[in-house]
């Protein structure tokens, strides 16, 4: 009985903490970062007070807002009020559940691992929609419409995305999915060379679907305030940002592994697994990979913001409908003629 | 053709990649933030900060009590009362009051002192913890004076050969 009571349910329970906890402390250290790197970009500094380097001042800002008033606008739906925030946390977290770090590490190798994802990415919007209607103010109801418009439509366009990956890779399981990019060609191998427009297609829209920037007219400062969360303060908005900085390194992560070939090294095949053990588990693959690579998207999100302008709305919303969803459509038949035909070698560890 | 290569352009990303090359470049840029209690900016000798009067070197205030300031003044931030000075008889304030929230550091009444008496320092980090702390009387004015002294001489005399 209690073998039985800890293997299945003490030990998921670790596991899970094994994988919340550092992405709870990912996002404070990505908080961070964004606030460095934007400051770098705009030839200041960054925060650098708080902590050495001010490495601290995440946590500052968390002990901040946990400390604060949770205040209830009036005449909003209470119930509503308080679940919208959990409903946008929860899927962010979810999804993590089917990410492979490594060739067995992950939490539930579950073989509809991208329908999974695609349904958890999904379930995210409804926390935006609900936080924007409960919180009973024009400005949250109109960041909650523009944001659940456009991560609608860019949904379309990043599950045509994952389409193609689907037909090259022959398998929804994201472990699969990660083996059949394993070859002899190095970084050649990957997915991002075949699919190459439908990878820049996926992350972007994967921008779009986290609502940053340019993408960001759900908050729109200088029109609606802050958009969805206007309302919201301390723990509450506290936990719609680690949603959506959650979220932002979960796209990171599932570009990695969908196209850039997840913990696989990008030397793989041209290092031979005759060198001594670390740097032979180093050079042909381990997690460590997965982390860089997620960390470069990751950056690439920092950067896209410091670079660009927000979209106008109805441009956003042609770039969805008119320039993504038909060429993610076609490059489907590009994808499915390259596998018909044998163009792309898929590996064979799956 | 131009609407072509427009839409090529633009199907291509280039000139977004151009942005975040520039964005890239600028991210190792050296920073222009002063980190402000640990660095401070070079400051002119002519910098006009807080007041001050200035005695001689043998101790005896510079003021004649000539109003020349209060009357230049743009701000009205000077009030000068005067009477003869009870042991020798002399021409000296009685009062010397400058109210810092009104005065705008023109440097007006330095410029009008015959005798270099009222000058303003360099200090520019003060504070006020009371009302009416604004309001510098005409001890204050001499404390700092003397305080400083080494200071406002040092700056004046870099500044002598321009005047």
């Amino acid at each position: 009985m209690g073998a039985q009571l800890f293997n299945q349910l003490l030990l998921p329970i670790l596991y899970i903490l094994c994988i919340a906890v550092p992405v709870i402390i990912a996002v404070a250290m990505f908080v961070y970062w964004e606030r460095k790197v934007i400051g770098w970009m705009h030839v200041r500094m960054g925060p650098n007070k708080i902590g050495p380097l001010g490495l601290l001042q995440a946590f500052a800002d968390v002990a901040k807002l946990l400390f604060k008033e949770v205040i209830l606008p009036t005449s909003a739906n209470k119930f509503l009020y308080y679940l919208a925030p959990l409903l946008a946390l929860v899927p962010a977290f979810a999804a993590w559940a089917v990410i492979p770090f490594g060739d067995k590490l992950v939490l539930a190798n579950v073989n509809a691992g991208l329908l999974y994802l695609l349904a958890m990415t999904s379930l995210g919007v409804y926390g935006i929609i609900l936080a924007g209607w409960a919180s009973n103010s024009r400005y949250a109801l109109l960041g909650a419409m523009r944001s659940a418009a456009q991560v609608i439509s860019y949904e379309l366009a990043m599950g045509l995305c994952l389409v193609c990956v689907l037909v090259l890779a022959g398998s929804l399981n994201l472990t699969d999915i990660v083996h059949a990019q394993a070859g002899g060609k190095g970084f050649f191998s990957w997915f991002w060379l075949p699919l190459l427009p439908v990878f820049v297609i996926y992350f972007i829209s994967g921008v779009a679907e986290t609502n940053r920037a340019p993408f960001d007219v759900a908050e729109g400062e200088s029109e609606i305030v802050a958009g969805f969360h206007v309302e919201y303060s301390g723990s509450a908005f506290a936990i719609f940002f680690l949603a959506e900085y959650a979220n932002m390194i979960l796209v990171s992560f599932l570009a990695s592994v969908l196209f850039l070939g997840g913990w696989l090294s990008p030397l793989q095949g041209w290092i031979h697994a005759d060198a001594p053990g670390w740097i032979n588990w180093i050079w042909t693959g381990g997690f460590i990979w997965l982390f860089i690579k997620a960390f470069v998207f990751a950056f690439m999100f920092l950067w896209f913001r410091a670079s660009f302008p927000r979209y106008r709305y109805d441009q956003i919303m042609r770039l969805g409908w008119k320039v993504f969803i038909p060429i993610a459509i076609v490059w489907v038949l590009v994808a499915g003629c390259m596998k018909y035909y044998g163009v792309v070698s898929i590996g064979t560890g799956g | 053709m131009s609407r072509v290569i427009h839409y090529f352009k633009s199907l291509l990303l280039i000139e977004l990649f151009q942005g975040m090359v520039l964005t890239m470049r600028y991210m190792f840029k050296p920073k222009y933030t002063m980190r402000y209690p640990m660095e401070h900016i070079p400051k002119s000798n002519r910098f006009r900060g807080l007041h001050a009067l200035r005695r001689y070197a043998n101790g005896e205030e510079r003021c004649i009590a000539c109003k020349l300031c209060e009357a230049v003044c743009p701000a009205l931030a000077i009030t000068i009362d005067s009477a003869p000075r009870p042991s020798d008889g002399q021409r000296r304030t009685t009062r010397y009051d400058i109210d810092l929230f009104k005065c705008i550091y023109c440097g007006f009444c330095e410029e009008s002192c015959p005798v270099d008496s009222i000058v303003e320092t360099s200090i520019h980090e003060y504070h006020f913890e009371h009302r009416g702390e604004n309001v510098v009387t005409k001890a204050k004015l001499l404390a700092i004076g003397d305080r400083f002294e080494q200071d406002i001489a040092a700056a004046r005399a870099q500044d002598a050969a321009y005047r």
